[in-house]
């Protein structure tokens, strides 16, 4: 354990904002300060949940905040998301979540109506989910000391049985599946906080994976390598965290990447990148190439799957990173979301 | 999605490639520099140097107005706005460029009230609804965005708007390209020539460059089939020893350019004297300030500004790469000191500089895979 002599690489004089988003600087705050002095030096790779051996029982934990501004949007809100986000980290880890305890940070005038739908929400997808509300805090900050509501979601579960997955496990010439549309979510909250003066028809796709899992593990068991849900900074940051953390190289097809024309003409006015935009129910998936054809198969056959696609596939090059790869020859790399992604003008 | 993929299409793209590799005379060396820093962003995105032959070189123009505004000026910016009643207004793409002592983004997270906007017409929106506070438009761009500023100008003169002001970094393009044609120790072939910026001031500009430089131009749209097919009426006037002015981006720019915007910067705008260039200097006539007839909403006239100069750290070379004398992995600090998390000149900032498209796309690319796509 820690101790006091423990040295720390975080050298950064105070936290910004892009420490929280999910990109390179919240993996330098992770890597250098809290696990060095939380977990001792060497953590391993950092999954979405944490596996514990009780008793000789795997369990998975994680555990989420949830800070959206809106706190409602087209397709969901932040009750839906601080149930299903613990519910896919869970997931993404092999787990089916089995309870979840709240917390809730409640900012002083609060109108009780938003409380109440959005604790309707989270029994909602508690139900949808098939999981368990434990227990849970209520905390009351002064007015102005939070955006209205901040929650906290703490998911138990259990392991799937004949799931075995961690980057060391992916293989050269494995392939990439992706369960769906990418950059619905992070374009509907783009777009609902109402800043840009653009509309479109465009709904969150925030739900559990937890089914989708389950078939894809059913059908392949060990042959699923890895899994994550591309949450804040995209499949482009999930993708590199697995580069880096199996030192291969991955490499995607862009014609193969399923989004969304409103997803796309959105991205193209702003100048963003839809594999940096953030989803809340679609989940990667690496396979072991002989299984990738049932494995998408059974993706296929499960409600809320039929969209899914093979995007990619491991190489030995490029080393630890992620390329894109265009029909007519063309390629790039794709690194991490730095920071929050920003609209360009010019 | 229509008017993009069209442009995207990759049997068209391959043939542009393959044209481009029949017209390029395998004993000489191409070195064609592209002004826009949206042509940089659009051929790192595709990938688009892996479809020219190795004697095509494209050299990256200085034509990505944050890359090119001394950090004086965002001093000078933020620290008017850090009074409480200001509202610091601006592009997305200020948000990360680093000053003294933080980029906006920074501010914002200590407490300075910091919006992003689309439009300028947004920033006096934000004036309107904010009656109590001071909204500072602060205006970046070429004459791309200049055109929106003025129309903004106006509107806020009409209205009587008195809380808001326009801090005006807008620069024009043609001394820039001046400035590189002047340096010594640049040796180019032609220019692809920017797209948005023609749409407001048109094709002939450029004349001169084709007439007394020698060099031709093609003015581009910003997909991949636009960039390589004007580099084929590049290569095309190379070989047949021409030097014009011509317009591959008919469906959006028009020859004259555009009259109304013209006559709105004409109204609201006129040219300094000299203004500051990162990397590249002191340039003459190069940059707009807002004419006395709009002093009230001009941040500079109205208000006290500090005047920082701040000399860019001399370690790093963004005069030379931004001239195209050095690529970017040539200046010292290219991907070690100098990232686009914490980027030490100004090439590293904007997703349009060259420093950090090469970082994002291309440099940890392994030569065998950009090869295997040229061949």
């Amino acid at each position: 354990m820690a101790t006091t002599l423990t040295k720390i690489r975080f050298r950064e004089p105070q936290i910004e904002m892009a420490h929280g988003a999910g990109g390179k600087a919240s993996r330098r705050l992770v890597e250098g300060l809290f696990a060095p002095l939380l977990f001792g030096s060497s953590p391993g790779p950092l999954g979405d949940a944490a596996h514990i051996q009780i008793n000789g029982t795997r369990i998975a934990m994680t555990t989420d905040s949830f800070v959206v501004k809106p706190l409602s949007f087209p397709g969901g809100s932040i009750g839906e998301l601080a149930i299903n986000g613990t519910v896919n980290d869970l997931a993404v880890s092999g787990a089916r979540a089995e309870a979840i305890v709240v917390t809730f940070v409640l900012e002083a005038g609060l109108p009780t109506d938003i409380l109440e739908a959005e604790v309707r929400a989270m029994a909602k997808a508690a139900e949808a989910a098939d999981v368990r509300i434990a227990g849970g805090d209520t905390k009351v900050v002064e007015h102005g000391k939070a955006d209205n509501m901040y929650i906290t979601t703490t998911g138990l579960g259990r392991l799937l049985a004949g799931v075995e997955i961690s980057p060391q496990s992916v293989r050269v010439g494995d392939k990439v599946l992706l369960s769906g549309p990418i950059g619905d979510h992070g374009i509907t909250i783009l777009l609902a906080r109402g800043d840009l003066d653009l509309e479109a028809e465009l709904r969150s796709d925030t739900r559990s994976v937890f089914p989708l899992v389950q078939a894809l593990v059913r059908e392949a068991g060990a042959g699923v390598r890895w899994m994550r849900d591309p949450t804040r900074g995209g499949v482009a940051t999930s993708l590199n965290e697995l580069a880096r953390d199996c030192g291969l190289g991955i490499v995607i097809f862009e014609e193969k990447l399923p989004i969304r024309d409103t997803v796309r003409g959105a991205c193209e006015l702003l100048g963003l990148d839809p594999l940096h935009i953030a989803n809340e129910g679609q989940f990667l998936a690496i396979v072991a190439a002989e299984h990738a054809d049932a494995a998408l198969q059974a993706l296929h056959a499960t409600p809320g799957g039929q969209e899914a696609v093979l995007i990619g596939e491991i190489r030995e090059q490029p080393d630890s990173a992620v390329l894109v790869t265009t029909l007519y020859g063309g390629s790039r790399l794709v690194d991490m979301l730095v920071g929050d992604p920003l609209p360009r003008i010019c | 999605m229509k008017y993009v993929d069209e442009f995207r299409a990759p049997e068209l793209i391959r043939k542009a490639g393959k044209e481009i590799r029949r017209l390029a005379d395998s004993k000489r060396h191409y070195r064609i520099m592209e002004v826009c820093g949206g042509h940089t962003h659009a051929i790192y995105r595709f990938g688009l140097k892996d479809l020219l032959p190795e004697n095509v070189e494209l050299i990256h123009g200085p034509g990505c107005p944050v890359c090119v505004l001394p950090m004086g000026r965002i001093d000078d910016g933020l620290s008017l706005a850090s009074q409480s009643d200001f509202i610091f207004a601006a592009f997305g793409d200020m948000m990360r460029v680093p000053g003294t002592h933080g980029s906006p983004l920074e501010y914002k997270a200590r407490g300075m009230d910091v919006r992003i906007v689309y439009s300028p017409a947004d920033a006096l929106k934000l004036a309107r609804n904010n009656p109590e506070k001071h909204v500072m438009f602060f205006a970046i761009g070429f004459e791309t965005t200049a055109p929106s500023t003025a129309l903004t100008l106006m509107r806020a003169k009409m209205e009587g708007l008195h809380n808001f002001s326009v801090f005006c970094n807008h620069v024009t393009i043609i001394p820039a390209i001046r400035a590189i044609l002047d340096s010594p120790d640049m040796r180019l072939d032609g220019f692809v020539g920017p797209g948005h910026v023609s749409t407001v001031i048109g094709c002939r500009p450029y004349d001169w460059i084709a007439k007394d430089a020698g060099k031709p131009v093609v003015v581009s749209g910003f997909e991949p089939l636009d960039i390589l097919q004007s580099i084929v009426m590049l290569l095309r006037q190379l070989k047949n020893g021409e030097s014009k002015v011509e317009n591959q981006y008919k469906r959006v720019v028009p020859w004259e350019g555009n009259s109304a915007a013209l006559r709105a910067m004409a109204e609201t705008f006129e040219l300094r004297p000299y203004f500051e260039w990162r990397g590249l200097g002191f340039i003459s006539q190069s940059a707009l300030k807002i004419r006395p007839s709009y002093a009230e909403w001009d941040s500079e006239q109205r208000f006290t500004m500090p005047g920082v100069r701040v000399t860019d750290p001399k370690a790093a070379q963004c005069g030379e790469v931004l001239k195209g004398v050095l690529k970017p992995s040539q200046c010292k600090l290219f991907g070690r000191e100098c990232t686009p998390e914490q980027p030490v000149g100004a090439l590293m900032v904007s997703s349009e500089g060259s420093c950090a498209a090469y970082y994002n796309y291309e440099h940890r690319k392994p030569v065998s895979i950009a090869n295997a796509a040229a061949n």
